[in-house]
Parts: C-alpha cells; structure tokens; sequence
C-alpha cells in the first residue's frame, strides 16, 4: 500500500512510519501545521516539525508539511473559544480528530493517491466480516479510542493504526533501537495551542471578556462569586468560592453554569448525580445501537467506562452518576468494553 | 507512482545549480590556496588578491565602482545591513518586498506602500506615502515571486522629490540574472545581491554601497570590508560569485532571449491544453525567467507533491519556519482572491533550463493538475 503517515513529532507516529515501512508499504510522512498562532508547546511548533522531518530523513521517506491552520481555526479553535461563552466544556483534540486528522487530511491523501492514511494513536481497527471495528489500544493506559470515536466505516477503512497493538513501552524500544530522535520525548499532555503558562484563561481571555459570575446555591441563596463564569466546568469543585465548611462540612460542586444570567449554582453530590445522560449529535462506528443494548459509557479521554443501556438518545446508567458536563464527549463502548460503537455530545 | 527517469528543476527562484566556471573557480580556495586575505604573508596576500579581483569582477558587472562593493554572508544579509545600517529615521518598502526587507522594515516601525494588481508599486501612493525625513525606501528589482519588475527609475525620481534625504535600496536578488543591474538600478544608492541565485555558491552575496551614502555596520569585528562587514572573508565563495556573475553577465543577453521563449512556450502550452489557469500579472513587465501561475481547484500544496512525484521541481511561494507554504504576502498585496491564491505555482526557469525540460514539464504539469482535479 501507498501510506501517508501523518507525524506530529512523536515517539508513536515516528514509530508507525516506521513499522509501515518494515511491513512492506510505500511510506510518505506529513506534518500538519495547524496552530498558527502563538504557542510554545503541543504538535505544531517548529521544533515538532523539525523532529518530524528529522525522523523521516532517518527512514529514508519523504516529508511534506501541509497547512491546515485556516481550517484548524474555523473547525477547532474558534468553536472552542464559542463554546466557552455558552458555559460549555468543549474537547478541542476531538474536534481536530473529526475535521482535521481523519477528514482534511483523509482527503488529501486520497487526493495525492494514497490508499490509506496512518497515525499514531493507541487505538486497534480490525475488519471483522465485512465490519470495520474501532478498539481499544492494547496498552489499556495510553488508550486513545475515545477520542477516534467519531470514526465511521469510510474512515476506518481508510485508516492505519499500527502502535495500537502494542505498549508504549515497545514502542520507545523501538524508536530507541532505530535511533529516533524522538525516542526520548516526553508524551504531549495539553491542548496544543494553550500557552503552558497561564493556559486556558489567558487564552479565552485573550479572546473573549471574561466576566465575574454570582454563585448560588440550589435555592438561589447568594454564596459566593468567580471571577470568570466562562471557566467554570458543571461537576467543578474547586475555585468556585465556596468552602466546603460554609456547608457543615459537604462538598459543593457546580451544578448548573448559566452565562447569560452569570450564575453558577452549586449543590451537593447528590444534586450532580443523575439516573440518565441524554448525548446528543451521535455519531457511529457503524450502525446506530439499537435501544436497550447494554453499553460502557466512558466521558473523558482517560477516565473509566462505566456500564448502562442506550435509550435511544441517552444513556440509562447502572448506577446514579455524575452528571457530565455539557460539551463534553459522551463514547459508548461494546458490554465488553472493547469496541467503540459510537459517540456524541453531552447538551 | 514511479520513480523518474530525470528531474526537472523548475526551480532557480528558490536556488540554481552552480555554473561550471564557479565550481573551477572556487576549487584552488578549498584546498591549497587558503588564506586569510587579512593577513600580511605570502599565502594572505594570494588570498587578497583573489578577493580584490573578484570585487573588480563584481564592480563591472553591477556597474559600480569596487570600492562600492561589500560582500555579505548572502542576499539577507545584503537587505537587513541596508535597513538596519541606514541613518536614522523612518524605512518605507513596497508590499511586495522579500521577508529579508519587509521583516527589518516592519521591525523599525517603517512603513509598506500598496502596489497595484499587476504588483507593481503605486506610484501615486509612493509619492503620499513619503515624509521629507525619511530614512530609506526600498524597492525591490525583480519580485522574487512573480519576476514582475519594479519601474525603478520612476521610483527613484519620486523618492527624489518627495523624501531627499533617503537612500535608495533595491533588493536586486531575483533581477540580476535577467537584469544589467548597473542600468536598471543606476539610480539606487544599495543594491544587493545574491550569489546562487545566478549560479554562484550559496553563503555569498554582495551590497553595492555608492560612495558617500553612510552606513553602520551589522557585524563589528575586525573591520574587513572596510568596515562595513567584519568577518573572515568567504575567499572562494567570493571568487566563485564573481565567475558566476562574469558568466552571467557574458550569457545574459543570450539567456534573455532563450530562456524568456522557453518560458513563454510553457505558459502557452499549459494555458492551451489545461482550463481555469491564468498567468500571473501577464500583462506586467516581468523576469524572462519566471513563470508564474494560478490553477483554480487546485491546492499548492498538492500539486508541488505531485509534480514532485512525476519529477518536476517547482515551488509556490513562501515558506514559514517549519516549512508550510505561507499565504503569499505578495499575491495578497496584488488583491488576488485567497481562493485563488491558494492554488499558486511558480515555474522558474535559469541557465541550465533545456528545451527537454520544458518539453517534459509541459506533459508534468497538466497532467498532475488534471489528476488532482479528479480526485477532488
């Protein structure tokens, strides 16, 4: 196969060109410029390019860098920033996957004549009669299914992910034994256009006013004020002005963000907990679950799954669970927990 | 795809192969002969010989005098000395200018003048723009670009009358090959170059300083080039450069009148057989050199991996710092539509540009945007 590989500069997409290449295929790698803006971490900056091209010369396969950074910012950073002014928690690295990685750059390789396109991310597609599933990574901690979930057929088909069967730890061994310049690099953690000092506030600040919010409890009863209600995630706890002595003692969570009205209400556990999850603009691996299929629900790209059925439009929880703040991404999973079936949006 | 036979290398914008007569030249400077020409004994002086026939060399060609010629560590190095070494007071450069002017030009809070649709610098704004105290105007020779050529003798008369004070400054690194620059920048007080862009070694290029214009040195040291750029000279760069520009200069009329039908040929071809692709301010006076084009429904960055894939080397414009095609400063100044501008190709042809090259490239380049267009 003709296999575009996409390199952001990491140890995983340096060792998938890699492993592409000892498996047989033509490779070619490119780096997606998307940030274009000022940032000093993440997986565009010059010095990851740089590492990506180094990689490629390493391999002996030619590099291109395309400039998606337009797009990035209509698709991912500007919803991004939108989101905040709604009390919304978007995930911006999801965003990216579903118009950036697997749709502008799907496309540009199909355009250049590539049969498919591979990345480095811990995740396992396999066809299985006829069906392509998307599974979890083999290394269960560096797992990254829930953030591909909006992967259909088409992209599944399309797609290569060979370090998702193995542990981060192989993969370093084989950078390492390539000598890959990148064998040592620490993983990427943040949103790679948030500035590692001052982060999201000064970035959103930077953008938008944020404004001081009033803090209330479920009865309405002032308790507190922030001073920017566009940071404040529903299910926060902490830096809300609210102690939990000023409640005999119970901890206060944000229950409820309303940024028009600038209020925060905030309540107990048990006013954060919920029977069911309604998910909203849901995507699938393949077919729609049907209603009552017993489900793994997982709403953070590193956190549990936790078992419930799919209503149709919500998810039914096993047991009473935190409500999940909106904006966030809402995956569902196979009763196995293995296979993706789909995703959405939590209102 | 398959491997090809032969590279076409359509791109003697960005760089040109060495002529012949410099890679002979250089050689005895990168083995025995080798010098430092500042020093006092036999193989010193060698060296300074050498470097004062080259600058006698580099004097002819630009049509100076070689105790105007400074040579640089190349073409940026020749743009930011002349920003940054002019007197105090406000720098004023065209839209269209290289980075290596607008970026030192922007730096010290000067000022960029509009340019019209071909690219050509608006005269009328040149003359509003211009304060009676201003420091220095630059204007570019040849874009590097587009190839369009700067009426630099209508430009100097303005500066003349509305900043007196100024120097001028063109930047003559796209120009020089298909320009005699010492005609068609006689009226500008620097002038740079750059050695591989007309076949010389890269990390070699030269400012024209016309006697009696005040300049402060970037580099301080030594005091080589009479304390304009100190530094080790760059003895068989230097001596490399000036036989490539001999040969340049010997070739140039030849090269014109070859090169600019070469050229020509490839733009009728590609806008014959392939629709919706315009030649870039056609209308306008241009390098012979220079072939640029717009390809509607086309991405530059697609097309460049393909024509790279069917073994032609070619280019769009500028590059950022991590080697993504920027959006071209230049096309945005001339107006063109951002839709447009992003299907950019420039086809720059020099002296070892054959007929088979671009007989091969006018097969290239339709195909490769023809296959794109299908696929998207």
């Amino acid at each position: 196969m003709r296999v575009l590989a996409a390199m952001s500069g990491g140890v995983d997409s340096s060792v998938t060109a890699a492993l592409l290449l000892d498996a047989g295929h033509e490779v070619v790698g490119a780096t997606m410029k998307l940030w274009g803006g000022p940032s000093d971490q993440g997986c565009c900056s010059v010095a990851d390019v740089d590492d990506a091209r180094r990689v490629c010369q390493q391999l002996d396969i030619a590099h291109h860098v395309f400039n998606f950074s337009e797009e990035f910012d209509a698709a991912v950073v500007v919803p991004y920033v939108e989101a905040h002014t709604h009390g919304l928690t978007p995930n911006p690295c999801i965003e990216c996957n579903r118009h950036l990685k697997f749709d502008r750059f799907l496309k540009r390789g199909e355009q250049l004549g590539f049969d498919a396109i591979a990345t480095g991310h811990h995740a396992r597609i396999t066809h299985d009669d006829g069906t392509w599933n998307l599974r979890r990574g083999y290394d269960s901690a560096k797992d990254q299914s829930y953030v591909l979930h909006m992967l259909g057929q088409r992209s599944l088909a399309k797609t290569v992910l060979p370090v998702g069967t193995m542990n981060k730890s192989a993969v370093r061994a084989i950078a390492d034994a390539r000598g890959l310049r990148t064998a040592a690099k620490p993983d990427s953690q943040d949103t790679c256009f948030l500035p590692s000092i001052g982060g999201r506030s000064t970035f959103l600040g930077d953008r938008i006013p944020l404004r001081p919010g009033r803090v209330v409890d479920t009865e309405g009863n002032p308790v507190g004020v922030v001073d920017a209600i566009e940071l404040v995630t529903v299910g926060q706890r902490r830096g809300l002005g609210v102690g939990a002595s000023a409640n005999h003692g119970e901890a206060r969570y944000a229950v409820a963000v309303d940024t028009q009205a600038g209020v925060v209400t905030v309540g107990t556990i048990d006013d954060l907990s919920t029977e069911a999850q309604a998910i909203t603009a849901v995507t699938w691996t393949h077919q729609p679950a049907r209603a009552g299929t017993q489900v793994r629900v997982q709403a953070s790209a590193h956190g549990a799954s936790e078992p419930a059925v799919w209503t149709g439009d919500a998810v039914q929880w096993h047991e009473r669970h935190r409500r999940i703040a909106p904006g966030q991404s809402v995956v569902l999973y196979s009763a196995d927990d293995d296979r993706v079936l789909g995703g959405g949006i939590a209102p | 795809m398959t491997t090809p036979q032969r590279l076409v290398y359509l791109d003697h914008a960005a760089t040109s192969p060495m002529r012949p007569e410099a890679v002979s030249a250089m050689l005895p400077f990168l083995g025995e002969q080798f010098g430092n020409p500042s020093g006092s004994h036999a193989m010193a002086r060698a060296a300074r010989t050498a470097v004062e026939d080259a600058r006698e060399v580099m004097a002819r060609e630009l049509g100076c005098d070689a105790s105007e010629v400074v040579f640089t560590g190349g073409g940026t190095e020749a743009d930011n000395l002349a920003i940054d070494g002019a007197g105090a007071g406000r720098r004023v450069c065209s839209a269209v200018e290289h980075h290596a002017v607008l970026r030192p030009v922007k730096g010290a809070g000067g000022a960029t003048v509009a340019v019209d649709s071909d690219g050509v610098v608006d005269l009328g704004a040149l003359a509003s723009a211009l304060r009676a105290d201003d420091a220095l105007v630059s204007v570019m020779l040849a874009n590097n670009e587009t190839g369009v050529v700067q009426p630099l003798r209508d430009i100097a008369a303005i500066v003349g009358e509305y900043a007196p004070s100024a120097v001028l400054h063109t930047d003559a690194v796209a120009g020089f090959s298909w320009l005699d620059v010492g005609e068609c920048a006689a009226d500008a007080d620097l002038v740079s170059i750059s050695a591989h862009k007309f076949g010389g070694p890269k990390g070699v290029g030269a400012l024209v300083v016309r006697d009696g214009v005040q300049l402060a040195a970037m580099l301080r040291g030594g005091g080589q080039e009479r304390e304009r750029r100190s530094g080790t000279h760059n003895v068989a760069g230097i001596v490399a450069m000036a036989a490539a520009a001999a040969a340049t200069g010997r070739d140039r009329d030849a090269a014109v009148s070859r090169v600019g039908a070469l050229r020509d040929r490839l733009a009728a071809a590609i806008v014959s057989t392939t629709t919706d692709v315009v030649v870039t301010a056609a209308g306008a006076a241009h390098t012979a050199g220079t072939l640029h084009l717009l390809v509607g429904g086309v991405e530059s960055e697609s097309l460049l991996i393909v024509l790279d894939d069917l073994g032609v080397c070619a280019s769009a414009g500028s590059a950022c710092a991590s080697g993504a095609l920027e959006q071209s400063h230049v096309l945005a100044a001339m107006g063109v539509d951002r839709e447009l501008a992003n299907g950019a190709l420039r086809l720059s042809l020099g002296w070892s540009t054959t007929d088979a090259d671009i007989d091969a490239a006018t097969v290239a380049l339709p195909k490769a945007i023809e296959m794109l267009r299908g696929r998207s």
